[in-house]
């Protein structure tokens, strides 16, 4: 509690044993009507000054209608009335609520902010000679920070010496460390382990990792889901049309039967429950903590309203390479021809040694070992067909199959898809490797979640050959699929599907955030994944994965479904009681206090089942 | 110009949806969000004016909930 809680907690103490000798001295002493109106006004000044000099500051200022004023009315028409104790008794009333809904509201701030607690305080940057310690704000590009272990990674950088274990839960949701050493970037945000490293740094704060995620969650509540809208607009309808039917109630119904007191107190009951308050906190709060929520699981989600479209995900759109598979090559298969399978390997590898080829770089991968680059000497290589080195004495050529016409070996194509290297030793064919892009073993089952989750098309997008793209396509369930497509005809194909769909389903489209921007605006839901430490990608998508994992996906379906649904159950919860405390009081059913339970006590309610939504279990999912 | 605020005592969310919309009125304002959850207020207005309108700003959270103070 803080000193204003604490204040007013006090004040509610003071007021309810003032309360309880007010009544036990009207009990046993007979006092004249205004010796009983002064005997209960101490207790009610007590609690209720503050509300009623706010609500007179507030109308001074053109503020009516507000909590403040509506309390102040309907208390002092019940002392107008005779009903003294009443009268305090919903104001010590309200002011509990009013208390709770504080403490209520200060939690789950607390709580959201927990989340998001991976601002780094400060970064240990050396200064001639020196370690200082200085905000990371203060730190330039180039400066070298030290990390100690247990200590928050501050800035994004590369690391110079030293090798460690990282924590990337609060970024990534993963509880795997992540390995790195010396020449490997280290990412702001995540907690270093166990060694000591020394980090180059390569951007600025306002740049890192770190800020951008936290401004990209922060500012998250700008972009307004179309039921937190419906609340606002519903909120300014819904205040003076009860204060309207109050007036109604307490000028219509009398005119008839009399009773201008009772009626006039149920009036005044009637004002009590129209704040829309419960809905108003409620909602956006919802939204919020389902935000809160999936980034803890490293899924970021730019807006409400991303989060509402997501749980109507009706067309799921990927794009293969680095979203379904890994984006990088591996060798699926080595076949040769009279030598073994790590002989073959081995020629590759060393006969490559020396080239960046990403092709190059996967035998090498392969291989497992450095290769010994003595072996090998006087390298050719020919541009779109390959190289010729002599290894050990023989003359090594490693290529495609026009290299292999070249120098007249008799090869021979493969059954297996992919990108064919031939190796060919003294102008004898010796067989080839296969090297292609391997399926995230994740995969089949992210399309299995999504199909359960309601999800109705799966359609993979691929600039890849036909026959590589449908073999993918089939061993991972995929419903449809289009290969050989430029990035414009990812653009078009998606615009068809949006045609087909439904008018309330969305469609979301999933990219690794490589070249395919013009299709992430493009689609209702754009995202991107695997994207840890890349801008462009984090700038174009609507919602972020930071890792590798293409089940995330169903687990935001999830949580945007389980946010929605706690969104609906307080509209419905809040709406229904004060609708029922409202027939209860219009038939002189209800008293004050159920009105007073309407508002504050439903508000409190409403928040606490809202604070829910930060808790994303994994019951049900992965 | 884009810029965000800290609000201290916010304390009323529906308070906070009516400061929205009075300073989304003023003029020069072109976006203005005001989250209760984070206690923040961002508005973007045109350069030339901007201070003017933060000021302005101020003074309607002040009007609706008298406790409420923009950090500048």
């Amino acid at each position: 509690m803080n000193r204003k809680q604490k204040r007013s907690l006090y004040r509610i103490l003071l007021s309810a044993v003032l309360l309880a000798a007010a009544v036990c001295t009207v009990h046993f002493i007979a006092l004249p009507w205004w010796g009983e109106l002064l005997v209960f006004l101490v207790p009610y000044l007590v609690i209720g000054a503050g509300t009623l000099k706010r609500a007179a500051v507030n109308i001074a200022h053109g503020q009516i209608f507000d909590e403040n004023f509506l309390m102040t009315i309907a208390t002092i028409g019940a002392l107008c009335i005779g009903e003294y104790p009443e009268a305090v008794f919903v104001m010590l009333f309200y002011q509990v609520g009013e208390l709770f809904e504080n403490i209520a509201v200060g939690r789950s701030r607390k709580s959201i902010a927990g989340l998001m607690d991976i601002r780094p305080d400060y970064a240990n940057v050396e200064r001639n000679g020196e370690v200082e310690q200085v905000d990371p704000a203060d730190v330039r590009i180039g400066e070298t920070i030290v990390i100690k272990p247990g200590e928050r990674v501050p800035l994004d950088g590369i690391v110079l010496e030293g090798a460690s274990s990282l924590n990337t839960t609060a970024l990534t949701g993963e509880s795997l460390p992540r390995n790195v050493a010396q020449g490997e970037s280290v990412i702001s945000g995540c907690i270093n382990l166990n060694g000591l490293l020394r980090v180059s740094v390569t951007h600025e704060y306002g740049e890192s990792t770190v800020a951008k995620i936290l401004e990209l969650v922060e500012n998250s509540a700008a972009n307004k889901a179309r039921t937190e809208n419906f609340i606002t607009r519903f909120a300014r309808i819904y205040t003076p049309a009860v204060v309207g039917g109050a007036v109604l109630l307490a000028i219509v119904p009398p005119l008839f039967v009399g009773e201008w007191s009772v009626w006039l107190y149920r009036a005044l009951t009637f004002l009590v429950t129209s704040c829309p308050c419960a809905l108003v906190i409620s909602v956006p709060l919802s939204f919020f903590g389902g935000i809160g929520g999936a980034s803890k699981r490293g899924i970021l989600i730019k807006g409400s309203n991303y989060l509402e479209a997501l749980a109507d995900s009706e067309i799921v759109v990927f794009d293969k390479t680095g979203t379904l598979t890994h984006g990088t090559f591996y060798v699926t298969a080595i076949h040769p021809n009279e030598i073994s399978e790590s002989e073959l390997l081995e020629i590759a590898a060393l006969a490559e040694c020396y080239s960046d080829h990403p092709i190059s770089v996967s035998l090498k991968n392969a291989y497992g070992r450095e290769p010994d680059r003595s072996r090998v000497s006087d390298m050719t290589e020919v541009a779109g067909q390959g190289i010729s080195v002599l290894l050990d004495g023989h003359r090594v050529s490693v290529g495609n199959d026009k290299l292999m016409d070249a120098i007249g070996a008799a090869w021979h194509a493969c059954h297996k898809n992919g990108t064919v290297i031939h190796v060919a030793v003294d102008g004898e064919y010796a067989g080839h490797i296969v090297i292609s892009d391997e399926v995230k073993p994740e995969s089949a089952e992210a399309i299995h979640l999504l199909r359960k989750n309601g999800v109705r098309r799966t359609v993979m997008l691929t600039g890849d050959r036909r026959a590589v793209g449908e073999e993918v396509a089939q061993e991972l369930g995929l419903d449809e699929v289009y290969t050989q497509l430029l990035p414009a005809g990812k653009v078009e194909k998606v615009e068809l599907l949006l045609a087909e769909k439904s008018r309330k389903g969305k469609l979301l489209f999933v990219g690794d955030g490589i070249n395919d921007a013009p299709v992430l605006s493009r689609a209702d839901v754009g995202v991107a994944m695997g994207v840890l430490g890349s801008d462009a990608a984090i700038e174009a998508a609507d919602v972020v994965l930071m890792d590798d994992d293409p089940r995330k996906i169903a687990l935001a379906i999830q949580i945007s479904r389980r946010t929605k649904q706690i969104v609906l159950q307080n509209i419905v919860f809040a709406l229904g009681v004060k609708l029922l405390v409202l027939i209860l009081v219009a038939f002189g059913l209800a008293n004050m206090w159920a009105a007073v339970f309407a508002d504050v006590g439903v508000s409190v309610i409403a928040i606490l089942n809202a604070v829910r939504t930060l808790k994303t279990s994994d019951r049900k999912s992965l | 110009m884009k810029k965000t605020f800290k609000l201290e005592e916010l304390d009323c969310a529906n308070c906070a949806a009516k400061m929205e919309a009075a300073i989304r009125k003023l003029d020069g304002v072109q976006s203005v969000t005001i989250s209760f959850m984070t206690q923040r207020l961002t508005l973007e207005a045109s350069d030339a004016d901007f201070d003017a309108i933060v000021k302005q700003a101020a003074a309607i959270c002040r009007k609706i909930e008298p406790d409420c103070r923009i950090l500048v």
